[in-house]
């Protein structure tokens, strides 16, 4: 994000241009040094470790060997191929709702909300601040079977129509995909408002003023000057909201059955309870690459690669 | 009148649709607070029962429950300050001065934010097994810091970015000493920044599970005495903590902007 360097001191500003001390030039390499250093031991080395790990044959007893076993990697995609499909297909829904959900209400907030503005901003960020797991399980209170929403959803037939696409299960919305997606959807969606709310802030309404003296219709300014201009909040609230989501196992594991189990979850139980630790390092290399994959292939596409 | 009507529901037909995400966002934070009110019928605080203040009366009251919170306060604090200073000397090395690998530095700082939770925990956790590391305070500690410094770096760098080195420039003309100059002009400016990075980074922290699920061995924060009780029964005693947790960062942004606000007036007049 490199958008607005400042520019270097004015070099008229003195008759000659002294070079710095050698001390002096050292500085930012002693601002770096620390955190640097701290990424590079907690987070890249980490991943090498892991890399190795993926690769290693034996048992907790014996002891593990580095073998260059990669069948472990075939292996894992094979058997747990299903959690993989599933953990991209609810978090890219999720995506897409939050963006369907979260355009209006940051919209609202930029241009619509006025001395509210700052109200409505604290109401996005607030629920931040209460443990995220305590809200998740609010939502089992809330999709309670016989409860006001599973009631309402059964009156206008919706779960008819959402049990026969494989959504949720005769009259219940608990443990059920639908669930698992809007917990996620729930979960991510501030990740979405914000950045979008960002970018659709810095778009000068005078804009919009203009389309309509052009005799542009609303929709038609919106779909050729606020979308295009919002591009930027529209990826990174993407981005935000799926590559999070892919990896998450809390919503699906508190509001899911065993039949929507994502990935992040076999890679916790590999790791954390069947002590599995190459399979479960192969899993979440295997992760990692289709995000990074499909992250790297959506900034193409979206075109806006100075992003990053 | 129908045609009023529709007229009407299309011009706002966007405040609506913001107004139902707003209350989809806000009905589990409605539905915490009310069944902090609950008395329930068994161990699981999910269906409404009765009205009843007990769980008010005695947010403490069961076991492990508040030895959690301090621990998960105590850990939110050190992470915050130590991820705020790191990340704010990275912030400032990037914006102020031009030197070799600074693309490889971004990346490196971008990369734990584009990075699922659970690969970053898994794989710190593989590297704590191979150095015999012990799990605890120590490996949650570390693990927290690592993954806050890259948004302090964003929040920090985004404000140093916008400020205008000319004023830093004009006070050394003034014969500040760079102490000084640091002190009294730099830093201030930047306070809002930093600021902004370290209440990031506490709340990061504090809520974080998946990645403190994998790397904290048997101890216990809050957020997974949470999950715990999701299987064991949860004590009505959590939804107090969330219930005064939302109202506690109401009041705190509130008073932020309210300093801020009061800031803008006076600088005007």
């Amino acid at each position: 994000m490199t958008v607005t360097e400042a520019p270097p001191a004015a070099p008229e500003a003195g008759p000659v241009v002294h070079k710095r001390p050698v001390r002096k030039r050292l500085v930012p390499y002693w601002l770096l040094l620390p955190g640097i250093v701290w990424l590079v031991v907690f987070f890249a080395l980490p991943m090498i470790y892991q890399a190795s790990t993926s690769v290693q044959t034996g048992s907790l007893e014996e002891g593990f060997r580095v073998t260059w076993h990669f069948q472990t990697y075939w292996d894992a995609l094979h058997e747990y191929y299903p959690q993989f499909i599933r953990s991209l297909l609810y978090a890219g829904t999720a995506t897409i709702l939050c963006l369907l959900l979260g355009y209006p209400l940051s919209y609202l907030i930029a241009f619509k909300a006025g001395r509210w503005r700052n109200l409505v901003l604290i109401l996005v960020i607030a629920p931040f601040f209460t443990s995220f797991l305590i809200r998740t399980l609010a939502w089992k209170t809330i999709l309670a079977d016989g409860g006001p929403v599973v009631g309402v959803l059964n009156t206008l037939h919706i779960l008819d129509v959402t049990s026969w696409l494989g959504w949720t299960e005769g009259s219940r919305v608990l443990a059920t995909p639908m669930a698992v997606v809007c917990g996620l959807t729930y979960n991510f969606l501030p990740f979405m408002i914000l950045p979008l709310y960002t970018s659709l802030e810095r778009i000068d309404g005078r804009l919009h003023e203009a389309a309509g003296d052009l005799y542009a219709t609303p929709a038609t300014t919106f779909r050729k000057v606020t979308f295009p201009l919002s591009m930027p909040g529209v990826v990174s609230g993407t981005l935000l909201t799926f590559i999070p989501a892919a990896g998450d196992y809390v919503n699906s594991e508190l509001l899911g059955s065993t039949d929507t189990k994502m990935v992040g979850s076999v890679i916790q139980s590999q790791f954390l309870r069947v002590l599995d630790y190459p399979t479960a390092a192969a899993l979440s290399f295997i992760l990692m690459a289709i995000v990074l994959i499909m992250v790297t292939v959506y900034i193409r596409r979206a075109g806006t690669e100075d992003l990053v | 009148m129908l045609r009023n009507s529709t007229r009407w529901l299309r011009r706002h037909l966007v405040t609506i649709a913001g107004l139902i995400t707003l209350a989809y966002l806000i009905l589990p934070n409605i539905v915490v607070m009310v069944f902090s009110f609950n008395k329930p019928n068994g161990r699981f605080n999910i269906t409404w029962q009765r009205f009843s203040l007990d769980a008010w009366k005695d947010p403490c009251g069961v076991a492990d429950m508040c030895g959690s919170l301090n621990l998960s306060l105590e850990i939110a604090v050190w992470a915050t300050i130590g991820s705020t200073v790191l990340g704010t000397m990275i912030a400032f090395a990037l914006v102020r001065y031009r030197f070799r690998a600074r693309g490889a530095i971004n990346s490196l700082i971008f990369l734990p934010m584009a990075m699922p939770e659970v690969v970053m925990a898994a794989s710190l956790l593989t590297l704590f097994l191979n150095m015999g590391a012990q799990l605890g305070f120590w490996t949650i500690l570390i693990a927290h810091i690592m993954f806050c410094l890259s948004f302090v770096v964003t929040a920090v760098k985004a404000r140093v970015m916008s400020m205008d080195p000319r004023l830093e420039e004009a006070a050394r003309d003034l014969y500040a000493s760079p102490v000084q100059t640091f002190l009294r002009v730099t830093l201030p400016i930047a306070a809002p920044g930093i600021a902004a990075g370290a209440l990031l980074a506490f709340a990061l922290s504090f809520d974080d599970f998946i990645i403190t699920n994998f790397n904290a061995g048997s101890t216990v924060t809050f957020p997974m005495y949470v999950w715990g009780s999701a299987q064991r029964g949860t004590p009505v005693q959590i939804n107090v903590i969330g219930t005064a947790m939302f109202i506690i960062a109401v009041l705190v942004v509130l008073g932020g902007q309210l300093i801020s606000n009061r800031r803008k007036n006076s600088t005007q007049h």
